[in-house]
């Protein structure tokens, strides 16, 4: 019996692809971890057979040598399906990973299903206007999923066993490690978004718009331009296709149209209000609670009442 | 220094609209993808520091030759085309084995390969990491800086909650994220000349090369349906009631 094998560089994110895994097959779950003892016992707890690759001569930086280890876990597991996290670090993984092993590859997938046979993913298409289903039909596979996509597995019973594994010259040093300067807010792990886009008049409105982010529980975040053009937020708080996609359970809209370049980012948030002027924006269409009227006076009244 | 930019045509995403869900193509323009123009203004900016040539590498339909001198007036110095009507709209795989064949092909050989983190239109980011696979390099993605100097390159990796700094020896393949520069806007002069910039167009055949059958199939493609309750409030404290009662506030 062929095996699904997991990987992924953040504990948290490797429970996720455990519960994928699961949800395609109840019991042909593997998981392979490189040089991270601390999550390959978090996977044994979760009841998930897990194969240890510790080695120093694998950087995680160095993509090349970590896909090539993978591969040979993938040998090694008899796994034709590999499930990687489709942040950045997996991301870059995922294509590499698909050559190595002659596999199509979907990446940014938000969801699988196994359907008549073969696996099917969902993604965002055309920039996010679309949403695509699409299967692969190689043998081999490489998915990377979203993360936050999938509930974090649990369970009981795993194992695990040490893999030795070839490791190719080193192609990339790692020189060194910086934490992001700045802004270190996480918009995607927020449950509440308060999001300004380019109907806010003025910087000076921005304490009010982050006292009612504070009074809600969450975080401001903004579309591009007001990141980019304007720079009156931070890069890590946009929202869209080139920002983070989001899904609090509370996303409040302040002066945003709509675009789908934005929307790709938020609408899959439990609940919307838009805030607008304009009662035609079409950003109303995707929201549940619909306010036409001036954002700065909605969001003064609002941190007067809260 | 040779540094080759890989650029994907595609519609522009503005301008497509939906009907019945269905994406409309009708009369929608083609360019180049947005971080592919990222990728061409960071090889531009390498080589007005250094002795450079900055070629464009592009595989798709015939279109491509007049979508590609957007790249010619944005500061390309030559541009390096593999068409086929067959490879419109190929798959991530596909377009890999093509570039990477052209890649080898080429008379100076690249020692810079640039690409942006991921296509405008599909956004799958893996043709990059594919390339460097089939040609065995090393590779960096999702760059927000690059320092070449001496064949080698120092690169700066942009991951979700830290920075790190990496050296390659070239040659060797980096994609870039979209703030890593803000692209230049051509001047006239520079558009007009762009079309007398040397241009090398291929067959597939001609790179001994077949087009592979793609790896995905796609079984719906549709813009997704919003199922929003869409209730007006009339204001704010209507707005704080209905958000009260679903037990989103006052918790």
């Amino acid at each position: 019996m062929t095996a699904i094998l997991i990987y992924s560089d953040q504990d948290g994110f490797a429970l996720e692809l455990a519960t994928a895994a699961r949800s395609l097959a109840p019991d042909q779950l593997k998981a392979v971890t490189v040089n991270n003892d601390a999550q390959a016992q978090v996977l044994t707890d979760a009841g998930v057979d897990v194969l240890k690759i510790n080695n120093d001569g694998i950087v995680l930086a160095d993509v090349a040598v970590v896909a090539a280890v993978l591969a040979q876990a993938a040998e090694k597991a008899n796994a034709d399906v590999i499930l990687l996290t489709s942040n950045r670090r997996g991301k870059e993984l995922s294509g590499r990973l698909a050559q190595l092993t002659g596999a199509g590859c979907l990446t940014d997938v938000s969801h699988i299903t196994a359907e008549g046979g073969n696996i099917q993913g969902r993604r965002n298409a055309l920039g996010g206007a679309t949403v695509a289903m699409q299967a692969i039909n190689t043998d081999k596979k490489v998915f990377a999923l979203m993360p936050r996509s999938f509930e974090p597995a649990s369970g009981s019973g795993g194992s695990m066993e040490d893999l030795v594994v070839n490791i190719p010259a080193a192609s990339v040093k790692l020189v060194e490690i910086k934490e992001k300067s700045g802004d270190n807010v996480d918009i995607e792990a927020a449950e509440v978004l308060v999001t300004v886009g380019q109907g806010l008049a003025d910087v000076s409105q921005l304490p009010a718009v982050e006292e009612l982010a504070k009074k809600l529980g969450g975080e401001v975040a903004c579309s591009k331009p007001v990141a980019t053009d304007k720079k009156w937020l931070s890069e890590e708080r946009i929202i869209g296709l080139s920002g983070k996609k989001c899904k609090p359970k509370l996303a409040v809209i302040l002066g945003i149209s709509g675009q789908v370049q934005f929307t790709v980012g938020i609408r899959d948030a439990k609940t919307i209000i838009s805030v607008n002027t304009d009662e035609n924006a079409f950003m109303n269409t995707m929201a549940d609670y619909i306010l036409v009227g001036d954002l700065h006076q909605a969001v003064e009244e609002l941190n007067s009442k809260l | 220094m040779n540094i080759v930019v890989a650029m994907k045509q595609i519609p522009d995403l503005q301008q497509i609209r939906i009907r019945d869900r269905q994406p409309i193509f009708e009369d929608v323009p083609l360019t180049l993808g947005s971080i592919d123009k990222n990728a061409l203004e960071a090889a531009v900016q390498i080589k007005e520091q250094q002795d450079a040539q900055v070629t464009v590498l592009s595989v798709g339909d015939e279109n491509v030759e007049d979508t590609i001198k957007e790249a010619m007036a944005a500061g390309a110095d030559q541009c390096y085309l593999v068409l086929d009507d067959e490879l419109k709209n190929a798959e991530s795989s596909v377009t890999a084995v093509i570039l990477a064949a052209a890649l080898q092909q080429m008379e100076d050989k690249p020692d810079l390969i640039l690409f942006g983190e991921g296509s405008g239109d599909n956004y799958s980011g893996q043709v990059g990491s594919r390339v460097a696979a089939i040609l065995d390099l090393p590779q960096v993605g999702f760059a927000s800086s690059i320092v070449v100097e001496d064949g080698r390159a120092t690169i700066t990796r942009s991951l979700e909650n830290s920075e790190e700094v990496v050296e390659v020896s070239l040659p060797a393949v980096v994609t870039v994220m979209a703030d890593i520069n803000e692209p230049r806007i051509p001047s006239v002069s520079q558009i007009l000349k762009a079309g007398r910039k040397p241009k090398e167009v291929v067959e597939p055949d001609e790179l001994d090369v077949s087009i592979e059958a793609g790896k995905i199939d796609t079984i719906s493609n549709l813009a997704p349906e919003t199922e929003r309750k869409r209730i007006v409030v009339k204001s704010v404290d209507e707005l704080i009631q209905a958000l009260s009662s679903e037990a989103l506030i006052g918790r």
